[in-house]
């Protein structure tokens, strides 16, 4: 029967492949969300984990060092998190549509970068990957120990950012800075918080962490680069944002129920269930759609500032 | 003895306006000292400046008698000064304690002490005497307790000069004796206060020197207990202070409004209203007095059709309007002159006749054929303009190229135009100058000598008194009392505070 | 009321109109500067792969508008951008973010097809007007979903046009793989509408068919809708200020909703007149990424119908002349693509470049006085 077979899905088998599917989700959605709480809203993740994703491959492919190749990702991510600050926070550009020309960005120019420098390939060159790695002890407790602890040091890395994101948002005077400079610019400005400087804090470190993201699809999940390969993730975890009410932790969830879906569909698909495979490649969608729809709460509103670029002396055409 | 702040020679441009015109200004240690003027005179501007909000064009800080350049908040902060902003710098969804510390380095640093700022805060709200609960949110308190935050705010990083502008605009008249009391214990701690205000009695009641501003340049700084109220009305206006007595109306007829035990719920689901009844005849202006935030934007909202009513009924020339949509209920004749006027009454990046013709833009003469009509819409913004003495370029120029006053008259002529059976005016005043404001009372005077029902929505007790026909008070979504003609202002002044005073103890 | 006029009033006074002025010029130069700067960086970007500039631009040109063949695919090419342009820049008018156009385009597709090749006994003043027809009802309908969720339940339509854009092309990829495949199902196709589905062409020889005139027709309909109806005033007023719209009794809703329809729908008509006008049948992806160009497309035409269909005619330049490219020197396709990127990136920034008239105006006062 169908259901048994997708009930024989549920395996810890299953829940390893989850965890390792949302950890990409999981570090850009809180990159994210930390975004979104200082007033900035990244629609271009996305693209930014494309940079990271090619990036990372790239370092990889040069030194034959996965780790330089990550390091690579980063330092790109630094730089487009930067640029996307400067267009964003000084030249107060449109935040949407900065972001969707970083959508575009992150396809083309990896694309081809990537042919003018590999050449055109017929098939995909493989890197170097980052490795697995057994966390002694603990990989040895039945079930968690295989979902959990024997996973790459990507993930291990993943955890370590989702406790940190969490202290910081709530029990640091970096988050108490962060979440007034989103909620009101102004008042924060008032008393002596620098919001464009923390505003820039904020786009270049979560440049970073999409970059890692990107690279954790190029070099644990894959070990190649291929074009579009981030195919849409980017998008979960901004659905993911707004599903964990720009908490990290609803973040961390919203991305977790999307890896989910998706090592669900990829499930189905290897076991040959008789259901056709865009049915299943457009589930994650689909699923993410109702996710919104169903979890949606009218009293969560998004920080107040979102999207508004910030003037302390606005040139009013009246004094007052 | 050397004044502590010392402001020469201040000149500050925005596009279009002159604010600050070579304005010296210098502040005494321990003294109250008041920037008196009218809208738009440049207090706010001047103030700015010492806070490190706007850059001066030119001009010279001198603190202590040494130079200083203010460019940020964070400088101000640093030489000891501290603003109370006419709108409150608060973070709603952020707790009273959480306002007060952020910003600020924690004994703890990076992470956060609540227990060390608690103690700290309650230190000093309770040696001025204005207590506040710590773990409130911002959006659950009153205005007058919000202040509070905001004083306790700038004490917490050490102010030795406190800037507080038009403070008593959203006080009932007890907040603002409290107040009073809190300034003067601050300044026997040797702080001194700069107290922005427009209103003359303030200025008597509470300050050692007062500066008076008009039209961006200073007049005079002269010591309080050597002038009266007349001489600073004099300086402050340029011109006789005449008190305008409005007359009142001579004729009611059938009632156009009744509501009947209101009841509304705000977005937060705060019960805002609870059991309005009300209503108004042709001819007649109903004043509401009250503090801001007791109801009067749902009251204006639940007519208007914009907000459901929970509970209740309210009744348009007879007709149960409640359910009705709000493009009825204006077509029924209501007009209004909304709260935030820039941002619910005007389209302020659009030209004005866009603006001008937001209320009947579907109907003849504007829309025939199911087609605008531009140029019947331009002849008649053109023809308003002038009527009204709108100060613009012409139809076409942008709503947001208008001064604060000639926006007014904009909204003011356009819900006008109609010949309202009902107008909602609602703080038509707020912001403008004495000319603006006055042309604005005189055009709803107007209104209802022709028969128009009025209903006056202001925070300006004394504007409300003198231009009501009746005026109710308004505190906490209830109806508190109507105001006699023998009501004296110690009445008025409780039912604003809605007789049962709520006060914090200190331990 | 007194006025007291001092020097540095009318100084301040003076140094508004300039500015003004100044500004007017400004507006309708940016977009200009804004493509130049855009293929200065690209031209920057060829030089540090070790290409030149030059020659890439010139195999771009003459790709793209070499010759009347080069030209005419350019306007071909043109086509859908400004169709899709059009509904990008209607949507933002009244506040609504439309990144469905992909979704949009393939559904307008779709539909355009299913009725190209079921209804193809009728004849062609009837079939193309019902084609058209059923484009942009497939794309208004699929922007209607986000625009419904949105005024009914809150829900974001940055999210749900995003993903309702692959739940677009998952439909696509079920017809073409099942009902609407072309027998005897080999390839991933569905098989070609009626010939009495097939739009004119207008220069023969050529690709440029019936559809650019369509495309012209509807930026003078869509200009007229905005700016000489109600409905479009309400549109408008709602995409400034919607608190005002409110307080006017606009309804918000159906205005929205309908705006969500014409957005999509144009996004549709896009997908459907390429299909009857230049593919002949439905493929999977068969106009990749053209709904997010078309967000470029209208952004950097300033929204405005002249200018939608000028800058849909360079972006279909861009596309044409950079396989031309790919052939002629060994650039990447995806070139073109980049050299998009980075004008929307410009278009961005250019509201910065707005201050720069008040900026130079009011440093030139400045020194004088000094």
């Amino acid at each position: 029967m169908i259901l048994n077979e997708i009930l024989s899905v549920f395996t810890s088998e299953y829940f390893f492949v989850v965890i390792r599917m949302a950890t990409p989700i999981i570090l850009a959605a809180i990159a994210e969300t930390f975004l979104e709480r200082s007033g900035i809203i990244n629609l271009g993740c996305e693209g930014m984990m494309m940079f990271g994703a090619f990036f990372g491959a790239l370092g990889s492919w040069l030194t034959g060092n996965p780790y330089l190749g990550l390091l690579l990702a980063i330092i790109s991510g630094l730089v487009a998190g930067g640029f996307f600050g400067f267009m964003t926070i000084s030249l107060k550009g449109n935040q949407i549509v900065v972001g969707m020309a970083f959508i575009v960005l992150g396809y083309s120019l990896t694309s081809f970068l990537y042919r003018m420098i590999l050449g055109i390939q017929l098939h995909p060159v493989k890197v170097a990957g980052i490795q697995a790695f057994d966390i002694p002890l603990l990989s040895q407790i039945p079930i968690i120990g295989r979902v959990f602890f024997q996973q790459n040091p990507l993930v291990y890395f993943t955890y370590f950012v989702i406790i940190a994101a969490w202290v910081i948002m709530y029990r640091t005077s970096i988050g108490l800075k962060i979440s007034a400079i989103g909620e009101n610019p102004k008042a924060a400005d008032s008393m002596g918080i620098n919001v464009i400087r923390w505003r820039y804090i904020c786009t270049i470190a979560t440049g970073a962490l999409f970059a890692i993201a990107g690279a954790c699809l190029s070099l644990t999940q894959l070990s190649l680069f291929a074009d579009n390969m981030t195919g849409g993730r980017g998008f979960f975890a901004l659905a993911a944002v707004i599903l964990g009410r720009w908490n990290p932790i609803g973040a961390t969830a919203g991305a977790l129920l999307f890896g989910a879906g998706d090592a669900f569909q990829m499930r189905l698909q290897a076991y040959g269930i008789p259901i056709p495979s865009d049915v299943l490649l457009a589930m994650p969608y689909v699923l993410t759609l109702l996710a919104v729809i169903f979890f949606r709460n009218r009293s969560s509103y998004p920080p107040s500032a979102l999207t508004q670029p910030f003037e302390r002396e606005v040139n009013k055409s009246h004094g007052k | 003895m050397q004044p502590i702040v010392q402001m020469s020679d201040i000149v500050k441009t925005y596009p279009g306006t002159l604010a600050n015109d070579h304005v010296n200004f210098d502040l005494k240690k321990g003294e109250i000292q008041c920037l008196l003027g009218e809208n738009g005179s440049g207090k706010t501007t001047l103030m700015n400046v010492l806070y490190g909000i706007s850059q001066p064009d030119s001009g010279q800080i001198l603190l202590n008698g040494s130079s200083v350049k203010i460019k940020s908040p964070l400088d101000a902060i640093n030489n000891n000064i501290g603003m109370i902003h006419q709108h409150f710098m608060l973070v709603s969804p952020f707790t009273v304690i959480q306002n007060i510390i952020m910003g600020e380095k924690s004994p703890k640093e990076p992470f956060l002490d609540f227990q060390t700022a608690a103690e700290k805060i309650n230190d000093i709200s309770c040696s001025i005497g204005l207590p506040v609960k710590l773990k409130a949110k911002i959006w659950q308190l009153g205005v007058g307790d919000q202040q509070r935050v905001e004083i306790i705010k700038a004490l917490y990083r050490g102010a030795k000069i406190l800037i507080m502008d038009e403070p008593t605009s959203v006080l009932t008249p007890i907040e603002t004796k409290e107040l009073f009391q809190a300034i003067k214990k601050l300044t026997t701690d040797g702080l001194s206060v700069v107290f922005i205000t427009h209103k003359l009695e303030e200025v008597m009641a509470i300050s050692d020197r007062v500066t008076v501003l008009r039209q961006a340049k200073k007049v005079a700084t002269i010591d309080t207990k050597d002038t009266n109220k007349k001489e600073l009305a004099n300086m402050m206006i340029g011109k006789e202070f005449i008190k305008n007595i409005y007359s009142k109306s001579v004729h009611y007829g059938k009632t156009v409004l009744d509501i009947k035990d209101l009841y509304v719920k705000n977005e937060m689901n705060i019960q805002s209203l609870n059991g309005i009844s009300l209503s108004i005849r042709e001819g007649e202006i109903l004043g509401i007095a009250g503090v801001s935030g007791n109801g009067q934007e749902e009251i204006v909202d639940s007519i208007l059709g914009v907000k459901n009513p929970e509970k209740g009924e309210i009744f348009i020339n007879g007709k149960n309007s409640s359910l009705w949509k709000t493009r009825k209920i204006i077509k029924s004749g209501v007009s209004c002159i909304p709260f935030d006027r820039q941002n619910n009454g005007l389209v302020l990046e659009l030209p004005i006749y866009e603006s001008m013709m937001l209320k009947g833009w579907d109907e003849l003469p504007f829309t025939k054929n199911y087609l605008l009509q531009e140029n019947q819409i331009k002849n008649f913004t053109n023809t308003k303009l002038k009527e009204y003495d709108v100060i613009a370029q012409g139809a076409s120029t942008k709503v947001s190229n208008l001064s604060g006053g000639n926006q007014q008259k904009v909204v003011l002529a356009r819900e006008l135009s109609s010949q309202p059976k009902l107008l909602l005016a609602c703080n038509p005043t707020l912001g403008l100058d004495l000319g603006a404001a006055q042309f604005v009372l005189q055009k709803i005077i107007e209104a209802r000598n022709e028969g128009s029902a009025v209903l006056f929505i202001s925070t300006e007790l004394e504007e409300v008194l003198s231009i009501s026909d009746r005026t109710l008070v308004l505190f906490a979504g209830r109806i508190k009392g109507e105001v006699h003609q023998n009501s004296t202002m110690e009445e008025i002044g409780l039912m604003m505070a809605g007789s049962e005073t709520t006060n914090l103890e200190c331990d | 009321m007194s006025e007291i006029i001092s020097d540095e009033q009318t100084k301040t006074n003076h140094l508004e109109k300039s500015v003004r002025k100044f500004e007017k010029y400004f507006s309708i130069f940016l977009p200009f500067l804004t493509v130049l700067g855009a293929f200065l960086v690209s031209a920057l970007l060829i030089f540090i792969v070790g290409e030149s500039p030059f020659e890439a631009i010139k195999a771009l040109v003459n790709g793209a508008f070499g010759t009347l063949y080069d030209a005419a695919f350019s306007l071909n090419r043109s086509t859908p951008l400004i169709l899709a342009g059009l509904g990008i820049a209607i949507g933002i008018k009244g506040g609504i973010f439309n990144l469905g156009g992909e979704g949009q385009i393939a559904i307008g597709g779709l539909f355009t097809t299913i009725v190209g090749i079921y209804f193809q006994m009728l004849p062609p003043y009837i079939l193309i007007p019902l084609c058209l027809l059923a484009g942009f009802l497939g794309g208004g309908l699929l922007g209607m979903i986000a625009g419904y969720l949105n005024a009914k339940l809150n829900i974001n339509t940055i999210i749900s046009t995003l993903m309702l854009n692959y739940i677009g092309f998952a439909i696509v990829s079920l017809m073409v793989k099942g009902p609407l495949q072309e027998p005897p199902g080999i390839y991933i196709q569905s098989p070609k509408v009626g010939a009495s589905a097939i739009l004119p062409i207008l220069i023969p020889g050529t690709r440029l068919h019936f559809g650019f005139i369509i495309a012209l027709i509807m930026a003078v309909i869509i200009y007229i809708v905005l700016y000489r109806t109600p409905f479009g005033y309400e549109l408008r007023i709602i995409g400034k200020n919607e608190k005002a719209a409110k307080y006017a009794g606009i309804n918000i809703t159906r205005t929205k909703v309908l705006g969500f329809l014409i957005s999509g729908g144009l996004c549709g008509l896009a997908g459907g007149v390429e299909i009857i006008g230049y593919q002949y049948r439905l493929r999977e992806a068969f106009l990749p990424n053209y709904g997010f160009d078309a967000i470029a497309v209208a952004l950097l035409g300033q929204l405005n119908s002249f200018g939608i269909i000028l800058s849909g005619v360079l972006f279909g330049g861009l596309r044409a002349g950079a396989s031309a490219m790919q052939r002629a020197i060994h650039l990447p396709q995806s070139l073109a693509s980049v050299v998009q990127a980075i004008i929307i990136l410009f278009v961005a920034g250019s509201s910065a470049l707005s201050y720069l008239p008040k900026y130079f105006a009011k440093r030139s006062v400045k020194n004088d006085t000094e």
